[in-house]
């Protein structure tokens, strides 16, 4: 993976001692909480419900095993023992201290982390499949892209005050791991019919308050004018992006009401120009970032799996994914034991995980926007002694892609924002179903569950959504249907008039039971959904 | 009654006025009466306390319960995760949060 240069530290460290003096100058009195506020919120620091949180980058989801042994600490050392995998492949800290905030980005620079551009109005971190050098099914590696993007936008001084926030994601295989048209850009790898690796454009997707699936702007940008076509992209988005309403500042919003057409022929305009003016990073840097994606040295191994042990079967069959080496597979670290908090990991867990990827995964691990972890690359031949680990760590839960396997934002149990508790709803139901044992029956569900219209839960591309929402003083929760993050996009639709908390863990036990009952072979729910519509799922649901 | 809120500065713990100080119970809180801006404006000058806001709330036989689940999650913790309740404040049940 990426090591930082001189270049990368330099700027890294010179931020860390920036904010230790700010953050001094704060707590003398120097300087006001509005005047504060942006400079924290440039170096990550948010306040939630209970104390500052602190988001730290994790650059498309990648780290190795000293970096989550770091993450692990600096959870002991400073917080109280946990984090939390967030749905953008970050990590975040939930009860910082003002006075440790330096110190620990002092500790993340060590690692070459950091939790710049975090937040604010700028280009967010950059996301990616988190299956990416893995994948069997991927057309090249899109990490060099992804981290020449990351340098490109680190710092870029055109877009750090942006009209609102921007979020851009890259892939290079037709199967969607990182929901890529919810993002403000998405950039997928592609071959032309020349046989040329080049990039195609998705612009204006996201999820939120008003959502939208990015529609495609340009089917193919040559690589070595990727960097330069972003830019046009942001540049005619930092023109007109409506900057007088935040709820209207998104670039999905300008390119709805601009029209996709109108924007991408501006986005053309811009780009002859800027072709002209050569921005685009020299292609020594995209050569000199590639080795550190090089593949590991794979060596030829056993195929088969002892499959005597049924409950190792069992992860087997559901938490580890074809590899582009038959000798391998990438194995995911379920992060959402039954009952537990999705996402939530212990300073103890994550240098449990760091020690395996050492041991097993040529030290890498990925972070998933569904807020699991990956062992990237893992011999068939060590699967079960990393089970058995996994298993007493509490890590070894069967759920990949099952109805166990819930996205939650923290909801109002930490967040400032949230409306409704999202985390309890994950713990019921998950709860539920390994109960009365369907979730094998259910096969992929991928529900998602957001306590607030911000959409962190991605609730709308849940093949079944939740959001909670502010009913009066108490929570209420609407329940959704239809959506999709991966390549058969969609929008999920809302089933009608909301629920209390224990009448929408009942709606989702009569969804599944509608399903359960109408399905034809081979179906999902989001494939039934499709065929029958939402009319049968209403029914059961209003008609009593 | 009309009751006051904020974070402390330097360790963002959840503090509520208590005629005097801030205190990490949300039992002590007084009522302000038409007070609350004032004090909020001069505890905040004086960096006593960060992003401070007025808001409802009753006196009950538990205590002092602030009428919107938000306040009532800050006052106490995460629900799901009770071992990280705030230790003044558990002379309350759970339930007295939903």
């Amino acid at each position: 993976m990426y090591q930082y240069d001189q270049y990368d530290q330099a700027m890294v460290d010179a931020r860390v001692e920036e904010f230790r003096d700010q953050a001094q100058r704060r707590l003398d009195g120097k300087l006001t909480e509005d005047q504060f506020k942006p400079l924290r919120l440039m170096n990550g620091l948010y306040l939630q419900l209970h104390a500052y949180m602190l988001r730290v980058a994790i650059p498309y989801g990648t780290l190795n095993s000293r970096q989550m042994t770091a993450l692990g600490d600096i959870a002991d050392k400073y917080d109280r023992g946990y984090g939390h995998f967030t749905t953008r492949q970050n990590l975040q800290y939930n009860w910082i201290k003002l006075e440790d905030a330096a110190d620990i980005l002092a500790d993340l620079s060590k690692v070459e982390m950091h939790a710049i551009q975090t937040s604010g109005n700028c280009i967010r971190n950059i996301s990616s499949d988190h299956f990416a050098g893995a994948a069997h099914d991927e057309l090249i590696d899109p990490r060099p892209y992804a981290e020449l993007l990351r340098q490109w936008s680190s710092f870029h001084p055109e877009f750090t005050y942006l009209p609102r926030k921007f979020k851009i994601a890259v892939i290079a295989a037709e199967t969607d791991r990182a929901a890529m048209r919810l993002h403000d850009i998405g950039i997928q790898i592609v071959k032309n019919e020349a046989g040329e690796v080049g990039a195609s454009f998705y612009v204006g997707g996201g999820m939120g308050r008003t959502p939208m699936i990015a529609p495609q702007i340009r089917e193919f940008v040559p690589l070595d004018q990727l960097v330069t076509y972003a830019e046009a992209c942001l540049r005619v988005y930092n023109r007109y992006g409506r900057r007088d309403n935040k709820y209207k500042a998104r670039i999905k919003i300008l390119v709805h009401e601009m029209g996709a057409e109108e924007y991408t022929r501006q986005v053309e305009e811009e780009f002859a120009h800027l072709l002209e003016q050569g921005v685009e990073p020299p292609l020594a840097e995209l050569e000199r970032i590639k080795p550190f994606f090089a593949d590991p040295a794979f060596e030829d191994g056993p195929k088969s799996i002892d499959r005597s042990d049924p409950d190792f079967a069992l992860w087997v069959d559901r938490n580890t994914v074809r590899h582009k080496h038959d000798s391998y597979v990438s194995a995911v670290i379920s992060l959402k034991p039954v009952g537990g908090i999705p996402g939530d990991a212990t300073g103890d867990q994550m240098r449990l995980m760091a020690k395996l990827a050492k041991q097993y995964s040529f030290d890498e691990l990925r972070v998933m926007h569904t807020q699991n972890i990956v062992l990237p690359h893992v011999k068939i031949a060590d699967l079960h002694a990393l089970w058995t680990e996994l298993e007493a760590a509490d890590l070894g839960a069967p759920n990949l892609d099952t109805i166990e396997d819930i996205i939650a934002c923290p909801g109002l149990d930490y967040c400032a924002l949230a409306n409704a508790r999202s985390i309890p709803l994950a713990q019921r139901i998950s709860e539920n179903f390994a109960k009365n044992g369907r979730t094998e029956e259910l096969g992929q569900l991928k529900l998602k569950i957001s306590g607030c219209i911000n959409a962190c839960g991605h609730h709308h591309a849940g093949h079944i959504g939740i959001l909670g929402v502010d009913k009066k003083g108490t929570e209420n929760y609407q329940l959704s249907l239809g959506g999709s993050e991966a390549e058969d996009v969609s929008l999920a639709k809302i089933t009608g008039p909301g629920f209390d908390e224990d009448g929408v863990i009942k709606a989702v036990e009569t969804v599944t039971d509608v399903y359960l009952e109408t399905r034809e072979d081979g179906e999902r729910f989001l494939d039934t959904y499709r065929r029958i519509g939402m009319t049968p799922f209403k029914e059961a649901l209003y008609d009593k | 009654m009309n009751i006051l809120t904020g974070n402390d500065l330097k360790t963002g713990e959840v503090v509520w006025w208590d005629g005097q100080n801030w205190s990490l119970s949300v039992h002590d809180a007084v009522d302000v009466g038409d007070m609350g801006e004032q004090i909020l404006a001069a505890e905040e000058a004086a960096r006593r306390v960060n992003v401070p806001y007025a808001l409802v709330a009753s006196r009950t036989e538990e205590g002092v319960r602030p009428a919107h689940i938000k306040d009532r999650v800050r006052a106490l913790g995460p629900t799901v995760r009770r071992d990280l309740a705030v230790p003044t404040a558990s002379k309350t049940g759970w339930d007295w949060v939903i």
